[in-house]
């Protein structure tokens, strides 16, 4: 299925969650914060919360900044 | 010296030096020039995770033992509600309360909108956040967002980046004069120690800078400069400095000369 993720489309598979996404990008969840349709999940529901067709979703981390 | 932390939403900080993590040439030098700085909190930027390529070490990574608090920022965020949907994206990232809040009204000169500032504030007040706005040195727009219940107000120097130094002291001693119940934290446009020294004299709480330290030819001698000069012109300040006079006043005995 269709995702946005970060601003470009994205194939996810059917019944991915956020956990299994992170997974097949190889990231750590402890380091990213993650937003679904505008509103940012929690950390301990990565694993509950699956995504679904033409989500929304911003994927970000902490980088070098003022 | 207990009374010597900058104190802000509930959290007391050895250092009144607050430093960035961009712009440095790499992680090794970013390292050792934040860690020269002596600052016990640093500045981080929240940006997309690049897909395209693998990750590398990240500036977290490279400062994971040294155990300083993490100070997120909206940096790029030109309304109140990019700045808010930031903010919640650091909280959830950094598990932390703490927010830098930006909201930029114009690109070239990065000058705080502060109107829309006054509105982030209020909205991440109210959702538990610490907000440490990036403002003008504006008395007004200062106590506006202190009583929006900012948790230090961070009046700018000079334009991000442009190493100008302190271009309007008799505003910034206004505001510092005024503002007492929140920290003073002089943020942007710091260029070398004796801007520092300067602000810390005029009395603010604490600088936050970046580029004053990233961008110098040896950034990690340049940290120490600024340690030094944060901590030289606070002592300045709380010793007091004598009187501005016309004209001298010997030092030494007028009695006793030999003639």
């Amino acid at each position: 299925m269709l995702i946005h993720l970060n601003g470009g489309e994205h194939q996810a598979p059917e019944g991915a969650t956020l956990s299994g996404l992170l997974e097949a990008m190889r990231l750590q969840p402890g380091r990213v914060a993650i937003e679904v349709n505008g509103r940012v999940v929690a950390r301990a529901d990565f694993e509950r919360v699956q995504i679904r067709e033409g989500d929304v979703l911003e994927v970000v981390q902490f980088v070098g900044g003022g | 010296m207990q009374n010597d932390l900058l104190t802000f939403g509930g959290r007391a900080l050895a250092s009144r030096l607050i430093v960035g993590t961009g712009k440095y040439p790499d992680m090794t030098i970013a390292r050792a020039a934040i860690l020269a700085s002596g600052a016990a909190m640093v500045t981080v930027a929240v940006r997309r995770v690049d897909l395209s390529r693998r990750e590398g070490e990240s500036i977290l990574d490279v400062l994971q033992d040294a155990k300083l608090a993490i100070l997120p920022n909206t940096a790029g965020c030109y309304t109140a509600d990019e700045a808010v949907r930031t903010a919640r994206l650091a909280r959830e990232a950094g598990l932390s309360e703490l927010i830098k809040l930006e909201v930029i009204g114009d690109q070239r000169t990065l000058f705080p909108d502060t109107e829309g500032l006054l509105q982030a504030t209020r909205v991440l007040v109210k959702e538990g956040f610490v907000v440490l706005p990036y403002t003008n040195d504006d008395l007004v727009v200062a106590r506006r967002l202190r009583d929006a219940g900012a948790a230090a107000v961070m009046p700018l120097a000079a334009p991000i980046g442009s190493g100008l130094g302190i271009q309007n002291p008799v505003n910034l001693r206004i505001l510092i004069e005024e503002i007492r119940d929140v920290p003073v934290i002089v943020d942007a446009g710091v260029g070398t120690a004796s801007d520092a020294a300067l602000a810390m004299e005029l009395g603010a709480d604490g600088i936050l800078m970046n580029t004053g330290i990233a961008g110098a030819g040896d950034p990690v001698k340049m940290a120490r400069a600024m340690r030094a000069a944060v901590e030289a012109g606070r002592l300045a300040f709380e010793a007091g400095r004598i009187p501005r006079k016309l004209h001298a006043s010997a030092s030494s005995p007028v009695e006793g000369l030999i003639r």
